[in-house]
């Protein structure tokens, strides 16, 4: 057994493991963050995709040893402390970016690695940079435009919904209304007028 | 699956690194970025006694800048390797390869030491070494030593390396004045090369004046091209000729048939990727 300390998701454990534990398995065994899920034998799905020390990584190909004294987030660690999803989170839900939802977990936290390098990726871009994730469902159609629109809603450029918040910004100032370009906007800017 | 059970050591500096493998015998592995060796273990492929951990030996990461040459850490990351600008600036043939390497997370933990040392017939990195005329720096129990790319790799997934040898740093010296290129041929969902080409074409008044043209997956161990090489020094350095230089590339290759290639398309592949290889690093 090895003693192994890490945080998780912004709370701090510590372990006695044995070496040859995956940390995928120390973080759904026993730490209980079944939100992780192990697609493949081989190194290959990214489903088990988290962040160590800032960076992606498969976590069926780390042992928990290799974390001692990292930092690590799980898709469980996204959303905000009141269950406001993170802006990948809510994208996914939006454009429908799932089917059966087993790939989702690695997807969401590798185009989080993704974006946290690249603000504003091109269609190729994201499909090159989430590689190393695999869905059996979608055709990535779907995921591709989430990660894009996640982007766009990072970035302050496009607000993500398309509703009621409209209506309040483009009520504040004239050249907003005027500059609102998005397909959900037409009728708030009827409002200002 | 779950690895068999192992004793794990993670040393702080290469000698002590060096004395873990001794001390754990015939059966001692060294695990870098894991991202080769976890899968192995995982599928009960390797099952070692030791596993020595080199996450701590900070001296074998980096790059840093030796005169004509760079050193390359063995435990420098591909994704270090991608954000170095010495790399970028002294060699590009480096940071383009490591780039078509898996995918973001894997190239997070894999190490350029790890790919060299895995020695996988399929692995982009050792010929591109071999083009480079690289020198792999060895740390074992009788001391340092230097072993030059063409006597590094040795067989399918054998290299020079003894159980109780560390690969510390790699030298790779500077191209100045080279034109260089990775070609690298794969199926779309999975980046490993079917076939890859490492060229380095030095120009000079319009003719060749030297070249080196390696080979990816063309065989147990990666291939030099030396007819090529031959073909190609002293001549016009036009299209014409960089492709019929490029028709010797299978020359005495042996590579495998797999289900996703055969030899004689591995063979085919390796004398079109040659000529846009060569057209890349040398063309006018
Ligand atoms: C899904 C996937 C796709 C991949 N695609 C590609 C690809 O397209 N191209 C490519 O080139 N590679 C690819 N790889 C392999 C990747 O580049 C690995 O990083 C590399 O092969 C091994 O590096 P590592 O640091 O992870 O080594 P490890 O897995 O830790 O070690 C590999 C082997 O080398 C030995 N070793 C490691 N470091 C040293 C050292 N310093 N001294 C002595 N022995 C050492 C270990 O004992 C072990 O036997 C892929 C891997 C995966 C999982
Ligand atoms: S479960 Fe980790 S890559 Fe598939
Ligand atoms: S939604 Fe089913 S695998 Fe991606």
């Amino acid at each position: 057994m090895t003693r192994v300390s890490m945080t998780v998701d912004g709370v701090s454990y510590d372990d006695d493991v044995e070496p040859r534990t995956l940390l995928v398995h120390h973080l759904r065994e026993r730490l209980g963050k079944v939100g992780t899920v192990v697609g493949c034998d081989t190194s290959n799905c990214g489903a088990c995709t988290v962040m160590l020390a800032g960076k992606s990584v498969k976590s069926c190909s780390v042992l928990a040893v290799q974390a001692d004294g990292a930092d690590v987030t799980t898709v469980e660690g996204l959303a905000g402390r009141d269950g406001e999803l993170h802006p990948v989170q809510q994208a996914f839900h939006e454009s429908h970016a799932l089917q059966c939802g087993y790939c989702t977990p690695g997807m969401i936290m590798a185009a989080v690695d993704l974006l946290s390098e690249n603000p504003d990726p091109s269609d190729g871009e994201v499909r090159e940079g989430l590689e190393g994730n695999l869905c059996r469902c979608t055709g990535y159609q779907n995921i591709v435009r989430a990660v894009r629109d996640a982007a766009a809603s990072m970035r302050g450029t496009v607000p993500t919904a398309q509703e009621p918040a409209a209506e309040a910004s483009a009520a504040s100032t004239a050249s907003t209304a005027s500059t609102a370009s998005s397909p959900g906007e037409p009728a708030s800017q009827g409002v200002t007028t | 699956m779950i690895p068999a059970a192992f004793d794990y050591t993670r040393p702080s500096g290469v000698d002590e690194a060096v004395g873990a493998l001794r001390d754990g015998g015939e059966d001692a592995k060294v695990l870098a970025g894991g991202q080769s060796l976890i899968p192995m273990l995982r599928m009960r492929l390797a099952s070692p006694t030791t596993v020595v951990d080199l996450g701590d030996v900070t001296e074998m990461r980096g790059v840093r800048d030796d005169g004509d040459a760079l050193v390359i850490g063995a435990m420098t990351t591909h994704d270090e390797i991608l954000h170095d600008p010495l790399v970028h600036e002294h060699a590009p043939l480096i940071a383009q390869a490591t780039e078509t390497v898996a995918d973001r997370q894997v190239r997070h933990l894999g190490t350029f030491g790890g790919s060299l040392a895995h020695a996988d017939p399929a692995g982009d990195l050792p010929s591109v070494a071999s083009a480079l005329d690289a020198t792999f720096e060895v740390a074992g129990p009788s001391g340092r030593r230097s072993v030059p790319a063409s006597e590094f790799f040795v067989d399918y997934l054998t290299t020079v390396l003894e159980p109780d040898d560390l690969l510390v740093s790699v030298r790779v010296p500077k191209l100045t004045g080279w034109g260089t290129h990775y070609e690298k041929f794969n199926r779309v969902a999975q980046a490993w090369a079917l076939v890859g080409v490492a060229a380095a074409v030095r120009r000079s008044n319009g003719s060749v004046a030297e070249a080196r043209v390696a080979l990816t997956n063309m065989g147990p161990t990666p291939v030099r091209a030396y007819g090529v090489e031959d073909a190609l020094t002293g001549t016009a350095a036009t299209e014409d000729s960089l492709a019929a230089a490029a028709q010797r590339a299978a020359d005495g290759a042996e590579p495998s048939s797999d289900p996703s290639a055969s030899a004689e398309y591995r063979m085919h592949l390796a004398t079109v990727l040659t000529r846009r290889a060569l057209q890349a690093a040398g063309g006018a």
